[in-house]
Order: structure tokens, then C-alpha cells, then sequence
């Protein structure tokens, strides 16, 4: 189907002095669509033009309208040379392909040079329309909403969950191809930056095109990667998890006010209609995102895994390495995609790949999930494989690439299997290129779901017993009941009965990638915990590297693994959520760098002590030294547990002695035995009730790791970090916020430098990094670092380089003390009746006992609890009101213009309400100078280029009509530099989700874009 | 161990005040990085130097970029590049633009040309002031000066429309613009002792009063230069002290008027004539350019001197030029009253305003 895409050029302001002699520029406007240019009227000797066009129409297929971005080139007019490029702005013009978003695009957008930067800002008018027309074999998927957010979109419900979509195109890089030895820099970046556009352009039509088949109408959780292979292409995949998703019209009116609790009581209860599950990311959520308030009448028990040892991560064996050139994925398994549909016939091919993948995989990429989805969680999922790149001869047979990750995928699903799952959540996919060896990642969290909610077939629920769906367990403590059989452990663990029902087996401690699920019992705070390391490789060629390389994978996970265990132990936490694991690989050294948010389950046993172990008790020194370790070790554990509130209510010790199964398996955790139990009987271990984690000190390097986990520096006081969505334990956000990038590269000056040394250096690195956003970010306490993730990359030989991006968010710190006087509650009113003693015993809180009383019969959320949550959220707003109010007042001043953007790598905005998402931004930009010096080094070039980033994100929202991009991530960070020469070339790719909020307290939702406008204050003025 | 690169950027403007002055005040990195320390960062924060170092390139890198807009504050209100409150940018604007007295005293009145400019390191050690912030200082002058220069309309009013400036700092700017294109001299060691705030107030006064711009509001340069007609009716006055009758006159009224009400009414009266003839010769010469800028000197070496000399109080000086001026109007012969309220009205003022030690 047709549609029409006009544009209309109105002004230019700040235009670049192009002309020296009369300091003024002549600048005329290229408008490009596919293979149709427009030009406008030249505008003279005015750096301010105003062009004001005509109505410039493009009639184009709706295939073309997805692929293709709208292409803007300011010029000025030369009379007797060559006219010169002053930039030029791309549009991508899908947002407006879907009724909901956006329906116009318009605004000033920052005219960008890959050479010169931003040059001044033009302002735009685009629209589309579209035709209606009901052909089935289209090639367009047009209508299909894309999400960045790794959950159900806020004012939206799920109807139906489709499951895994996936898809990847490749291509010859422009900047390998041999006309670029010809070509101008610019020329060479243009072509790429148009490329990339395209192809990811493609990429979402085509994943659209696979959602549309399976009957969805969205994407939530894209996820999309460029890889620069070199001279062997560039690849761009995505992944996503294909949803049918609805609006909530009726629900968001009764969310608006706080106060009627029980409507929007009615409103989010799933199991008030068995059949049709309803969830939805309804509430008014100022605090947390997503569902602060509510508690999950949930089913189910079953549990989460993951014990010390190593069953997280398998590595797919150094064999891998020669597959580069496997033929195309057989797709085995007997899928059970045979019997989908009645319009199967009707499916081109691509349709049936599409179909048999989806049920071949079922992967979610969501983190967090409507109550009553995620039954039980298994553990983390992970393999790696490394690859040899071969050039892609054939563009339009992606074939090799699909097959490595077709693998990967498979060896991810039969981990889950093992686990005792059938689904796997939190998924993402990733990977790392140095030169032609590339380590390609998978991870997720194994897991059961709720069939309910996912559309038949999605799931293979032939093997795992249904006794899962059918017993109900309490929300706050399912998921963490062991979904595989206990006498049949895929992995050496340490089981418990639940220390919430006492009915179900947990594990001793769980790793997860997913966020902390928004019902889940926890205690004191969570903490963000991250292992690195680096080791050291030799230099190799082709196959021998690459297996070089897989035989190290291993050992390194295992090592983050343990690191990992240490540094939670140091916490007294028994879960992490959020996990992820990033291996980097570069010339002469990988690197390993693992994130997490630990926390402490109340659901789970409390995490035994660090017990330090000798092995060789004759030694005076030694065992001096080792007592002087254990004692800073107990310190630590002690001031950890103060500083993160990390008090589990004590009577559910005195339960524990007997439910504890099988004690024999207990010592099989240990790093290694304990040959001087004589000595460690006299030693405190005053943190262990239970057994202690022992460390042995053998030899210098258990040494140095010891040392090297007292270093990590708690945060400083007033602050708190995470690397999840919501940080456990903080739920009255204010509504001030600083999203920010920070890129730190280390040059290593001495060549030789030990395994050790290394790890020291890069663990500094890191730690000096959060040291450093501590300071910058002070004037924000008491202030959390939310979603901190870390990139790390090895650009050339001797260079470290770590990208993070995070948000810094207030809290109101007075109020952090109600949350555990009401969190009993939440707990108890989820609890089935037949449970109630239990919950009893759980409640120390007198107050929460009447309420549990009204629990008893419905199993839903009552609302005596909403309600008390709900006054404090009001009692949070007058604060923020009044700020913000004070800056408004103060914003006439100057006539500015320019509305204020909000950006945040998190879902949601605290204070505030989405009401409107009007478009996914998936943008890629490159840089290049060749007066690195003049522009202040690498460091002046970066800074300009990250802000000017910021700027194209921040206009082309603001022409959106929005005033915030939720969801943000900056995917790539690639820097090629060349000081010697004084140049400098840099790739960023960007995403997020463009969307209208408003303020929590503003009660009406007036839905005009000019009122959100006004109401979009600026109180994230960050530091000072 | 080098760290290569290191930048933090945040989507909302970062900055720091205090990092903002050592900007502005020119110091380098590392001497900010050291002051900050000294400050006690380091108590406060536990941060070590690098970490205060890593913070302050960041800040200083933004302020380098920003500054580009500083120099034309209207577009730091819509560009894009950089998000940043309101209020911060008018703290952002009016910081840029603030000045050091005791450096501006310095250039007060000489002309904003490439000749200052290779002055400036003499200013900086004489005022302590650093040389890159007195480079700022100047440039802010000029490129002020340039701006207003074409310009119609009220010379306050424009300076703050087009840099955005407090209405205290643009009256400051004003009075800059105003001694630069007259050139004024302030720089003899007779005036060392008035501040710029006693200079920028006899500026006000003399932009008020005594330019077109005092009558009519819609002139090239009105508030630049000074009323030429006005400066040639000024000649009339000269019958004050030219006819000998009038000057006696004159003489008897003030005396009359303050006998009791001064102990120093003896030196007063004996100095009427003196005194008289300073005021109306400065007054009948200012047709003239070179007297123009000696405008100030002479009122310091005709009047104030003099004045000072025979220990007048400040309110004796107040109650002597009331019933000076107040007492011409009463001179039958005198046909000069309204150029004559015009002219002792600043002249009042001003030596109000400069009679100090």
C-alpha cells in the first residue's frame, strides 16, 4: 500500500559563517526520500534563514516508508564552485506509521556534520499519510509498535505474550569497500550513517512482518546490535518478544486519582477472571516502576537455583571455533510448530521459519513481568561461543551468522531444560569482535511461566509436570521455589524449605538477569556487585587463536562466578538480579566484567559468613595474617549489613534447624576443604549461624583475591547503586533525575604486566569510576545510581576502555523507614489462606495483621494496603510539586524555546505518568576529526560528541511531540584514534523510547501537546 | 597507567558554581584542582585528587564549549546542544559577564582596542587580576561595546536585551560603553581614589541627563554621545561669572541662605567665586572634546579639592550646591534656568557621589 510522505522546510537558525568575505551563508535545503530529491529556494546571505517551502511530496510504498529515513541536507550556494554541505539531519519517519504515536513531526533538529558536528538547527514539518489497504502478502509491517522497554509498556495491558522474534541483515561496510580510498572521510561516514539507517529500517520491518504473523501488534524489549565485523561486514540483528498489547483507555482515567484505591483495585487483579488475565502496567506508579503497590495473587511454588559452583555459565566448547562456515541450521527438534495455524498456507516461507522459531525458543528479552507471569526461576542461562569471521559474501543470505546464534539459542534452551524450565527470561544476546575472532554471548534466566497468558503452543509444557500451575504460592516468595527436581539437581545445591511457606525447597542462593520481581520479600537495601577480571592471551592468527580463546572462557566465568559469591557473602545478600556478564575480547588480553544487584531474599537462607582458611597451620605469621584477614572480613560483613539495613527478621532462624535437607551436600560448595578445622573452630563466626563460605588462603593469589575483595569501597553515605530497574529497598523517589554517559579509557603503560596486576588495574578502573559519579553526583544525596550499566571494550592493544551509562534519581530519605512497616503487609494479603499461620509468624509488624485478616478470602491485593501506600506517595508529591513549580516560574526568562527533554535508561520517570509512547529512536551517529588537538584531545572530541548525541536524541523527542525517552541505552561506543595524526573517529548507537509523561499530581489528563509541554519542568539540574 | 581518555557527560547540564568562578578567574586545571582541594572538597567527600581532578577537566571542558554561546547568551537559550535550566543559565550569563572592579578602573575610559588589549598583562600584575580573565573581562567590553554601538533605543535597555544581563550589571555595562566612547579620563593619580561604582553612577547620571537620548528616545548613538546642543547652550551660562553683578548676586543669595547653617560657612563664602568659577568653566568648555574627558579631573581639581582642603563635610558640601543651584533662579537677569537645572543636576550628583576620601 501507498502512502504519501510530505515535508515541509520552514527556517534555519545559527547557521555556520560560510561565506568568510561577507561572514553569511546562501543556504538552500536538499530534501531526499528514497531516489526523489526536492530542493528549496536559496535563502541569501542569512545565517537565519527562513525558507518556509512549499508542501514537498513523496509518493512511496509503505516498504519504502519503513526502510528508508527521510534525508535533509542543508547546503550554501556557491555560484561558481561547488556547493557546500554545512549537514545534514536524518528523520526516521516510523512513528508515524502507527495511529497511536506520533502524527506529525516537527521541530528544530541540530544540522550534524560527521566532520564539524552540529552546525546550527533547522526546523521541520513531516507527515505521512497512508492508505489503507488489506493485502496479505505485504512486505510492509507497518502498525507494529516497537519498545525498548523490557516490560509491558506503561498504559498498556498484555493480552497475549507471541514470545521470542528475531532477525538479522548484513552488508559490506562502506568504510571497507574499495571507493572509499577515494572518497572524502565525509563522504565515506554519509554513506555509512545512511547504510546503518537502512538496514535497521529493514530489520524492523522484517521483525514487524514476523510479529503481524504471529498474530501480535508489538515488539517490547527490542533489542538492537550492530556488528562491525571489519572487512567482513556489518551486521545488524535484533531480538524482541512479540505482544499483543492493549490499551488501557478506562484504566488509566481511574489511576489518575490515587485516591480511589478500590477501583484501580478492581482494576488490577488478574485472578478476578480466570480465563482472560489482564495485567498491565496501570498504576500510578510514582515511586517504583511499574507495579509498586501491588501484590501478586500469584500460583505456584517452585524455586531458583543456583548454587556456588558454576551452573550458570557454560561456555559451547573450543570445537565451535571452526564452524564459521557451518551450512544452514538443520532447525532439528521435531518442533511443534507443524500444527500452528489454519493460515499457514497462506504464509510465504519466511512466515514458517518465523513460526517454528518462535515456538523453538521460547525466550522472552522482558526483565520484569505483570504479576502472575514468572512462576518460578530457575537460574542463569548462559553460552558463549567463539567464531571465525568469514567475509559475507552473499548479503542477502545472512545464513552463517543466523546459524551461529541458531546454535547458540539451542544450547541456551537445553540449559533451561536442565534447570527443570521451559522458558527462558531476561534474555539478551551480544558480542565481541577484535579483529577476526568473535566471541558471540547468549544469557537468560531460566523459568517457568504462566501458560495463561501466552498463546498456545508458545510453550513446550510437555515435559514439566503441571503441578507448577496449579499450586499456588505466594507471590512474594514463588519464584524463588527450585523448579527442578530436588533429587535430580542439574548442579550441586544447597536446598532449604522456603523460609516464607515453608512449603516449597529454595536454594541457598539465586543468580538471576531479570529485575527483582516488584512483589518479592526482601530486606534492607540491594547493593551493586560486580566481579572483574582480566587475563592475559597470546597474540594469534585464525583458528589457533580462537581456540585459544574458548579454552579460556571457562576459567574466566568461573572466576567471575566466585568473585561474584565472595562479594555477595561479603554482603550478607543470598540473590542477584540483573546479572550480566560481559567478556571482551582484544588482541592480547580478554576481559570479564560482571554486574549485578545483589539483595537479600528473605525467602531464601541467610547467606553464611566467609570463613578464611590456612593451609598450612604451622606458621606463626601465617595464621596471624589470616586472623587479621578473617577479622577485617567479619568487619566488613558487619558494616555492610548496617549500611544496607540488611536485617531479616530473626525468628525465622529459630524454624530452620530441621527443615534443612541433606546436610552431606553442604561441604561440596567450598571453594576447597578446610584441612585446619582446628584452628577455624576458635575463629568468630558470629555471621554464620549457618555454615560460612571458606576461603583457603594457599597462596599469594588467594591472597591478593582476598585483598582485592575488601577493596571494593562501599558507596559513600546518602548513596546507593544498582544495575536493575528499581533498587530493592528504596520506593519514594523524588521526581529529580540526571541521566548520564561516562567513557574512561586506560592506556597500559608497562607491556609486561602479570595476570594480577592487570586485574588490579582494571578493578580500579572501574571502582574509580563509580568513586568519581559519587562526586560529581553529590549534591543530588540521598540519591541512587539506578540501571549503571558497564561496557567494557579492548580497542587496541594496551587499551582498556569502559562506557557506562546510568541515572542518577533523589529519594526522599525520611521516608525510606515506611516501606518495612508496610512491606509485612505485602507479604501477608498475598499468602492462600490455608498459609496464614505462616504469614502470621512473618508479620512482626503488629499493624499488618488486620489486613491480613481481609486477604484471607480474596487472595487479592485489598485495599487498606493500597491505600496506606498510596498517602505516602502523596505526602512525596507536594515536595516535587514545589520545586518544580519555582523553576517553571523562572523559565520565561531569556524567551527560551527549547523544551525540556527527560532521559532515563529505566521504564519509568518517578513522579510522573506516561501517558502517550509516540515512537521507538534507534539512532546511529559517527564522528570523525582531523584536528583531534584543536578540539581538545580525544577527551574535548568525545565530550562534544556525546553531548551533541544527547542533543539529536533530545530534538528529534521533542519533535515527536514528547518530553523524555525512557529506556535509553547507548548500545555502541566505538573509538578509532590515531593521535599521531591528530584524528579521531567515533561510532555511537542509541535507543530508546520516546513518550509524553505527565506529573503525578497533575490531575487531569488533558493529552494536548502543549499542555505536557508546560508541565515538563526542568528539576534535573543534577550537580553542582 | 595513563588514563587516555575520561569524560562524563550528563544529559542535564553539570556544573558547579565554584568550578565555574575558578574557570572564569583563569585558573588551570591542576591550580583548580588544587584550590578545590585546599577548599576542603577532600573532608567533605573523602574524593582523592584524581577524582577532583576527573571532575573539574569535565567542567572545564563544558564551560570551554558553552562559552562560544556565552558570547551571544539569546542563543544560549535555544540552542540544543546543551541542556540547561533557566536558572542556571542566567547564573551561567550573569557570572560571564561580571567583572572585577579593580580591573575594570583600570581600562575604564581608554579605548577597547587591540593596543588595551597588549596592555593587559601590565593590568594583570598590577591588579592581581589573571591575565585569561582579564582577556575575558576585555573582550566582554568590546564585544558589548560593538553590539550596542549601532544600536537605537535606550543603551541599558539594549545591552540587557541582547545579553541578558541583571539590570544592575547592565547599568555597569552601560556606564563601560558610555567612558569608553567618550574616553574619559580616570586614570590620573588624582581620581586613583574613586571606585568604578562612584564612576558608573556619575556615568547613569550623565547618560540620563545630559545625552540625546535624555530627549529623544529614538536616536542612533543616543545614549553614547553626549547632546551636542545641549553642550553649546552650556556656553550661556557663562554670564554667571562673566557679569559681575550677577556673580555678586548669586554670592549674596547662598550666603544668605546659609549663614548659621554651616561651621564652615566662612570658607564657603570666601571661596564662592573660586568655587563658582570652577563649576561654569567646566561647564562653558565641554563643546570641547579633550575637556570632555577631562571632565572628571577638573571637577575633582576645581571643586573637590578645594572643598576638601577647607574640611567640608559631605553635608556641607550637599547644603551648598542646593542653595547654589537653587539660588540662580532667582537671579532676575539670569535667562538659563532650564539648561542650568539640566547641568547642575549631574554635576550635583556626581559630586556627591565623588566626594570621599
Amino acid at each position: 500500500m501507498p502512502g504519501k510522505l510530505k515535508a515541509k522546510i520552514v527556517a534555519g537558525r545559527h547557521l555556520p559563517v560560510m561565506d568568510r568575505a561577507s561572514d553569511l551563508t546562501d543556504a538552500f535545503v536538499e530534501v531526499k526520500f528514497g531516489n526523489t530529491t526536492f530542493k528549496t529556494d536559496v535563502y541569501p546571505k542569512s545565517l537565519n534563514p527562513q525558507w518556509n517551502s512549499e508542501w514537498f511530496k513523496f509518493e512511496v510504498d509503505d516498504e519504502d516508508l519503513q526502510d528508508e529515513p527521510l534525508q535533509i541536507t542543508v547546503l550554501d550556494h556557491d555560484t561558481y564552485s561547488a556547493n557546500d554541505a554545512i549537514g545534514k539531519v536524518y528523520i526516521d519517519i516510523d512513528p508515524l506509521l502507527y495511529s497511536e504515536a506520533a502524527s506529525v513531526i516537527s521541530g528544530w533538529f541540530p544540522i550534524y556534520d560527521t566532520i564539524h558536528g552540529i552546525r546550527g538547527e533547522i526546523n521541520v514539518l513531516v507527515k505521512v499519510e497512508l492508505f489503507n489497504d488489506l493485502n496479505r502478502f505485504r512486505q510492509s509491517s507497518c502498525g507494529v509498535k516497537f519498545f525498548c522497554t523490557t516490560s509491558i509498556p506503561k498504559g498498556y495491558r498484555a493480552a497475549i505474550v507471541h514470545g521470542f522474534v528475531e532477525e538479522l541483515v548484513v552488508n559490506e561496510d562502506p568504510e571497507y569497500q574499495w571507493i572509499d580510498r577515494i572518497r572524502t572521510p565525509r563522504a565515506s561516514n554519509e554513506a555509512r550513517q545512511r547504510l546503518i539507517f537502512l538496514m535497521s529500517g529493514e530489520l524492523q520491518r522484517k521483525i514487524g512482518l514476523k510479529v503481524l504473523e504471529m498474530g501480535g501488534n508489538a515488539v517490547v524489549g527490542y533489542l538492537q546490535c550492530f556488528d562491525l565485523e571489519g572487512e567482513s561486514g556489518l551486521v545488524v540483528r535484533a531480538i524482541g518478544t512479540a505482544c499483543t498489547l492493549e490499551k488501557l483507555s478506562s484504566g488509566s482515567g481511574t489511576h489518575t486519582h490515587p485516591n480511589t484505591a478500590p477501583a484501580s483495585n478492581a482494576c488490577n487483579s488478574p485472578s478476578k477472571d480466570g480465563k482472560e488475565p489482564v495485567f498491565g502496567e496501570d498504576l500510578p506508579s510514582s515511586s517504583g516502576p511499574s507495579t509498586p503497590f501491588r501484590a501478586l495473587p500469584t500460583s505456584s511454588s517452585s524455586p531458583p537455583p543456583f548454587s556456588p559452583s558454576k551452573p550458570c555459565s557454560r561456555q559451547s566448547s573450543s570445537s565451535d571455533t571452526d564452524l564459521s562456515l557451518t551450512p544452514k541450521t538443520g532447525m532439528g527438534s521435531g518442533s511443534m510448530g507443524k500444527d500452528a495455524g489454519p493460515l499457514k498456507t497462506l504464509l510465504r516461507q519466511q512466515t514458517q521459519t518465523a513460526l517454528e522459531q518462535r515456538q523453538e525458543f521460547p525466550f522472552f528479552t522482558l526483565t520484569s513481568f505483570p504479576s502472575g507471569f514468572l512462576l518460578h526461576v530457575g537460574g542463569v542461562v548462559s553460552a558463549r561461543s567463539v567464531k571465525l569471521l568469514d567475509r559475507i559474501h552473499n548479503p542477502d543470505e545472512p545464513e552463517t551468522r543466523d546459524a551461529w546464534w541458531e546454535e547458540i539459542r539451542q544450547e541456551i534452551k537445553s540449559h533451561a531444560k536442565a534447570l527443570g524450565c521451559h522458558a527462558v527470561v531476561g534474555y539478551s544476546e551480544s558480542t565481541s569482535i577484535c579483529e577476526e575472532v568473535c566471541i558471540l554471548s547468549a544469557s537468560g534466566t531460566a523459568a517457568i511461566l504462566n501458560p495463561r497468558y501466552m498463546r498456545e503452543g508458545c510453550l513446550d509444557l510437555g515435559g514439566s509436570d503441571q503441578r507448577w500451575f496449579e499450586d499456588p504460592s505466594p507471590s512474594s516468595c514463588g519464584f524463588c521455589h527450585i523448579p527442578y527436581d530436588e533429587l535430580n539437581m542439574p548442579f550441586p545445591a544447597q536446598l532449604t524449605y522456603c523460609f516464607h511457606c515453608r512449603r516449597q525447597k529454595v536454594p541457598d542462593v539465586l543468580f538471576t538477569t531479570i529485575d527483582l520481581p516488584s512483589d518479592a520479600a526482601i530486606a534492607g537495601k540491594g547493593c551493586f556487585i560486580q566481579a572483574r577480571l582480566c587475563r592475559l592471551k597470546k597474540k594469534g592468527q585464525g583458528e589457533a587463536n580462537a581456540t585459544a580463546i574458548s579454552n579460556q572462557l571457562p576459567f574466566m566465568e568461573y572466576e567471575l562466578h566466585t568473585q561474584l559469591m565472595n562479594k555477595l557473602k561479603l554482603r550478607s545478600m543470598n540473590a542477584l538480579f540483573g546479572l550480566s556478564i560481559q567478556i571482551s575480547v582484544g588482541e592480547n588480553m580478554l576481559l570479564g566484567l560482571a554486574s549485578a544487584t545483589g539483595v537479600y531474599l528473605t525467602a531464601l537462607p541467610a547467606p553464611g559468613g566467609i570463613q578464611i582458611a590456612g593451609k598450612t597451620p604451622g606458621d606463626l605469621n601465617t595464621e596471624q595474617h589470616i586472623l587479621n584477614i578473617q577479622k577485617r572480613i567479619n568487619d566488613t560483613i558487619a558494616k555492610n549489613k548496617e549500611f544496607y539495613e540488611v536485617n531479616p527478621p530473626d525468628l525465622t532462624e529459630e524454624v530452620v534447624g530441621s527443615p534443612i535437607p541433606e546436610p552431606r551436600l553442604r561441604s561440596r560448595l567450598f571453594r576447597s576443604h578446610s584441612e585446619s578445622s582446628d584452628e577455624l573452630s576458635e575463629l568468630d563466626l558470629s555471621h554464620g549461624k549457618k555454615d560460612a563460605f571458606v576461603l583457603e588462603v594457599d597462596d599469594t593469589d588467594a591472597v591478593e583475591d582476598i585483598q582485592s575483595l575488601l577493596t571494593d569501597a562501599s558507596p559513600p553515605k546518602g548513596f546507593y547503586s544498582c544495575n536493575t530497574e528499581t533498587m530493592p529497598g528504596i520506593y519514594n523517589w523524588t521526581s529529580a533525575l540526571q541521566m548520564f554517559t561516562s567513557v574512561r579509557v586506560l592506556r597500559l603503560s608497562n607491556a609486561n604486566l602479570s595476570n594480577q596486576a592487570l586485574n588490579k588495574v582494571f578493578t580500579d578502573l572501574c571502582e574509580n569510576l563509580l568513586k568519581s559519579f559519587y562526586f560529581k553526583l553529590r549534591s543530588m544525596i540521598p540519591c541512587c545510581l539506578s540501571h549503571l550499566v558497564f561496557s567494557v571494550a579492548v580497542p587496541e592493544e594496551d587499551l582498556i576502555q569502559v562506557a557506562v551509562t546510568a541515572v542518577a534519581m533523589t529519594f526522599d530519605k525520611d521516608q525510606t523507614q515506611d516501606k518495612p512497616a508496610e512491606k509485612p503487609i505485602t507479604k501477608g494479603c498475598s499468602e492462600a489462606e490455608d498459609q496464614l499461620q505462616f504469614s502470621l509468624e512473618l508479620c512482626t509488624d503488629s499493624s499488618s495483621i488486620n489486613s491480613q485478616s481481609s486477604s484471607k478470602n480474596s487472595g487479592v491485593p485489598e485495599s487498606s494496603h493500597l491505600s496506606t501506600r498510596v498517602s505516602s506517595l502523596e505526602h512525596s508529591s507536594p515536595l516535587t510539586d514545589g520545586r518544580s513549580r519555582s523553576l517553571r516560574s523562572s523559565r520565561s526568562f531569556g524567551g527560551s524555546s527549547v523544551s525540556v527533554v527527560k532521559m532515563t535508561p529505566l521504564s519509568f520517570l518517578p513522579g510522573t505518568r506516561i501517558v502517550k509512547y509516540v515512537g521507538i529512536i534507534n539512532m546511529f551517529f559517527i564522528r570523525e576529526t582531523t584536528s583531534l588537538r584543536e578540539e581538545g584531545g580525544v577527551s574535548g572530541f568525545l565530550h562534544s560528541f556525546v553531548a551533541e548525541v544527547f542533543a539529536m536524541v533530545r530534538a528529534h523527542v521533542a519533535a515527536l511531540g514528547g518530553n523524555a525517552v525512557v529506556s535509553y541505552s547507548m548500545k555502541d561506543c566505538v573509538l578509532m584514534e590515531n593521535p599521531n595524526k591528530n584524528q579521531c573517529q567515533c561510532l555511537i548507537n542509541v535507543s530508546g523510547d520516546a513518550v509524553i509523561y505527565i506529573r503525578e499530581t497533575d490531575q487531569e489528563v488533558t493529552g494536548s501537546t502543549a499542555n505536557i509541554r508546560l508541565s515538563c519542568t526542568s528539576s534535573a539540574d543534577g550537580a553542582t | 597507567m595513563a588514563v587516555e581518555l575520561d569524560v562524563f557527560v550528563g544529559n542535564t547540564i553539570i556544573m558547579s558554581e565554584e568550578v565555574y568562578q575558578l574557570w572564569l578567574d583563569g585558573y588551570t586545571v591542576n591550580d583548580a584542582v588544587k584550590v578545590r582541594m585546599e577548599g576542603g572538597v577532600l573532608d567533605e567527600f573523602d574524593a582523592k585528587a584524581d577524582v577532583v581532578l576527573s571532575d573539574t577537566m569535565d567542567q572545564y571542558r563544558t564551560f570551554q564549549m558553552c562559552e562560544r554561546l556565552l558570547h551571544s547568551p539569546t542563543k544560549l537559550a535555544n540552542q540544543l546542544l546543551f541542556q540547561i535550566p533557566p536558572h542556571r543559565q542566567a547564573t551561567l550569563i550573569e557570572r560571564y559577564y561580571a567583572f572585577d572592579d579593580v580591573f575594570v578602573r583600570e581600562v575604564l575610559g581608554k579605548k577597547l582596542s587591540k593596543g588595551t588589549k597588549k596592555d593587559l598583562d601590565d593590568i594583570s600584575a598590577k591588579t592581581g587580576v589573571m591575565l585569561k580573565s582579564c582577556r575575558r573581562q576585555f573582550d566582554n567590553f568590546k564585544r558589548v561595546f560593538k553590539v550596542v554601538e549601532e544600536l537605537k533605543g535606550p543603551l541599558v535597555e539594549n545591552i540587557r536585551q541582547h545579553f541578558l544581563l541583571s539590570d544592575k550589571l547592565a547599568r555597569d555595562y552601560a556606564a563601560i560603553v558610555f567612558f569608553a566612547n567618550n574616553r574619559f579620563e580616570t586614570g590620573k593619580r588624582k581620581l586613583q581614589y574613586l571606585t568604578f561604582q562612584d564612576l558608573a553612577f556619575c556615568a547613569g547620571q550623565l547618560i540620563n541627563n545630559w545625552t540625546v537620548g535624555a530627549v529623544d528616545n529614538m536616536v542612533e548613538d543616543m545614549d553614547v554621545d553626549l547632546d551636542k546642543e545641549f553642550l553649546q547652550e552650556l556656553k550661556e551660562l557663562k554670564v554667571l561669572i562673566t557679569d559681575k553683578d550677577l556673580l555678586d548676586q548669586h554670592k549674596s543669595l547662598v550666603c544668605t541662605a546659609l549663614r548659621g547653617k554651616t561651621k564652615a560657612f566662612n570658607e564657603m563664602e570666601a571661596n564662592f567665586k573660586n568655587l563658582s568659577r570652577g563649576l561654569v568653566n567646566i561647564a562653558t568648555k565641554l563643546t570641547n572634546t579633550k575637556d570632555v574627558r577631562d571632565f572628571f579631573i577638573d571637577l575633582v581639581e576645581k571643586f573637590i579639592e578645594p572643598c576638601r582642603s577647607d574640611h567640608w563635610t559631605a553635608a556641607d558640601m550637599k547644603l551648598y550646591l542646593t542653595h547654589y543651584t537653587n539660588s540662580a533662579h532667582i537671579l532676575d537677569t539670569f535667562k538659563h534656568q532650564v539648561v542650568w537645572d539640566r547641568y547642575m543636576g549631574v554635576i550635583k550628583s556626581c559630586i556627591f557621589k565623588m566626594y570621599h576620601d
